[in-house]
């Protein structure tokens, strides 16, 4: 469709203000990172750093084991996403593929438990690790995010596997193979957007995820990037400069992956809402 | 009989590949929430460990409903709950609209737009934290300039400081909304569009004759969904506010979390998430409902 002037310009404004809404804060936040102490606690403060320093991101990385953090969610946010699209892609398999007299209700039943509020399982989540000796340990997050990540990975996934053409199954067969092979080397690598779109789905969730890690990792040699950044240490005055740089570097990692595979992170949000 | 025998060991593979995800959902789900019904029912005091867990019946509800703190947190939740869901109908609205024309670059657009939604809510909550910071704050900043005299304490005002969690909020979860409506918007066929337009139609009249009319499902559907989790509140209270000044931004989730966590009552705690359980279920339930009798308009996904 062609737009008249008006339309354009209407158009521009638009896309400019939903910009504008959306990274200006971002970016204003990153250039507290760059500023020199002084800069920032100037009063009134400036919109752009006068000078780039790089006092802020060092501190953050020497004094405040910043790196220590970023390795806990990385080993945290990955084990979460391996074995969770692993366990969901049987779990889809299963539910999409064979006639099971409870796989309506138990995907409905999957998708409830998806709601349930965090506040509402964390007391005994809280006291079922306790007793395993699990708070602060690795596994005992991985497994609560993925009691919480699976359900949308099934989702996504039983979605994708029912699309597949029927007689995938019967060729596997002929091909000599079992049904685990049938899922890992047919229906895995068919399914790849999907598969993707799940895990990315997943890694971001428990890169971001504050309230269970809050809960589990008090030792703060344990804790993740989100418990590390909420609780800065701050005697008397926040240092600003320390958590900006620390939220942008957490930050970067979750823009690429935005930037790269936008088209998928959209395809699978809408079919675990829309689909339903 | 081989296709029974056949069809018998299907149905053990489809169980046996079920069972990881079935014991980890029952294990850290299911059985937790009956577990914390049952907590919600005894009088458990963590520094009193004298007292054991004497069974109280409906006692912590009643409580609840008598505790000042907890009803101002309910309102507060509530507060919270509307403005925010109504403002992201608003704004997510506008965005889809927006990412919905072709234009160059759109796919970067979608991705720019996207970036709050990704970013962690910590993260976003201690941005907005120091935004509103009363001295080297961008908002006062822009709002005042050099006026160093005029610099406002946000977060030290009741009123300031829930509405810059719920602005914090739509910032961060305005594109979530975006994304389902444009899903809603994508199903408008072309033709209503070219059709209106010979019938001299302009822009406004399109607008709200065809596009707002068909995209009631998707807006239910966002609206519903972005309800259940703003009920679930909790990083942004967190960081921003520890439910302060007062209680004034005490919602929900923190309260419980306060009260069963920093407190150590157990009993008491547990009720109060049950209540934000049956609330959130409240709403479940109506989403439920809705795809039920298929509002959407489209034939269900699931077999």
């Amino acid at each position: 469709m062609r737009r008249s002037p008006g339309e354009r310009l209407t158009l521009v404004l638009a896309i400019a203000v939903g910009m504008l809404f959306s990274i200006a804060p971002v970016l204003w936040f990153a250039t507290i990172a760059i500023k020199s102490r002084i800069e920032i606690t100037a009063i009134p403060p400036s919109l752009f750093p006068r000078e780039i320093s790089f006092e802020a991101i060092q501190a953050a990385i020497h004094r405040y084991g910043l790196m220590m953090f970023v390795k806990n969610s990385l080993i945290v946010a990955g084990s979460t996403t391996i074995v969770c699209v692993f366990v969901g892609a049987f779990a889809a398999y299963a539910l999409a593929r064979i006639r099971l007299r409870f796989s309506r209700a138990l995907l409905i039943a999957i998708l409830a438990v998806a709601m349930f509020p965090q506040i509402s399982i964390a007391g005994p989540v809280w006291r079922i690790l306790r007793t395993l000796g699990w708070l602060n340990t690795y596994q005992g997050l991985i497994i609560p995010y993925l009691a919480l990540t699976l359900p949308l990975t099934v989702w996504i996934l039983a979605n994708f596997f029912k699309e597949l053409p029927g007689e995938l199954e019967e060729a596997a067969k002929v091909d000599g193979a079992g049904p685990f092979q049938t899922v890992t080397k047919v229906f895995i690598p068919l399914a790849a957007p999907g598969i993707f779109t799940a895990a990315i789905l997943t890694f971001i969730y428990s890169w971001n995820e504050f309230f269970f890690a809050l809960l589990i990792m008090t030792r703060r040699k344990m804790q993740t990037l989100p418990v590390g950044i909420a609780l800065f240490p701050g005697a008397y005055t926040m240092p600003w400069g320390e958590i900006a740089a620390a939220s942008t570097i957490a930050t970067i990692p979750l823009i690429v992956l935005v930037v790269l595979f936008q088209r998928w992170i959209i395809s699978g949000l809408t079919a675990g809402a829309v689909k339903g | 009989m081989r296709p029974t025998r056949y069809a018998r060991s299907e149905v053990l593979t489809g169980y046996l590949f079920l069972a990881p995800l079935v014991l980890i959902l029952m294990l850290f789900c299911v059985y937790p929430v009956v577990y914390s019904v049952v907590l919600s029912l005894h009088r458990i005091v963590l520094s009193l460990p004298g007292l054991g867990e004497r069974f109280v019946g409906l006692h912590n509800f009643a409580e609840f409903f008598e505790d000042p703190v907890a009803l101002d947190s309910l309102r507060t939740t509530f507060i919270f709950v509307g403005a925010s869901t109504a403002l992201e109908m608003v704004f997510g609205l506008f965005i889809a609209l927006v990412i919905n024309e072709s234009f160059r670059s759109r796919s970067l657009v979608r991705a720019a737009i996207l970036i709050p939604w990704a970013i962690p809510t910590v993260i976003a909550s201690q941005m907005w934290r120091f935004a509103f910071n009363d001295q080297y704050g961008v908002v006062n900043l822009l709002l005042f300039g050099s006026h160093v005299t005029l610099y406002k304490a946000w977060l030290a005002s009741p009123f300031w400081a829930l509405s810059a969690i719920i602005l914090a909020d739509v910032w961060k979860t305005s594109a979530f909304a975006a994304l389902i409506i444009l899903a809603g918007l994508q199903s408008i066929p072309d033709e209503l569009y070219e059709a209106a337009k010979i019938d001299g139609a302009n822009a406004g009249q399109r607008f709200f004759g065809i596009t707002l009319p068909l995209l009631k499902p998707a807006i239910l559907v966002a609206l519903l969904f972005r309800t259940m989790d703003a009920f679930r509140v909790f990083d942004l209270v967190f960081v921003m506010t520890q439910g302060g000044p007062g209680d004034s931004t005490d919602v929900l989730q923190f309260y419980g979390y306060k009260t069963m966590f920093t407190e150590g009552l157990v009993g008491y705690g547990s009720a109060i998430s049950i209540v934000v359980f049956l609330l959130v279920f409240a709403v479940s339930l109506l989403y439920v409902k809705l795809i039920g009798t298929s509002l959407l308009g489209r034939r269900e996904a699931t077999a």
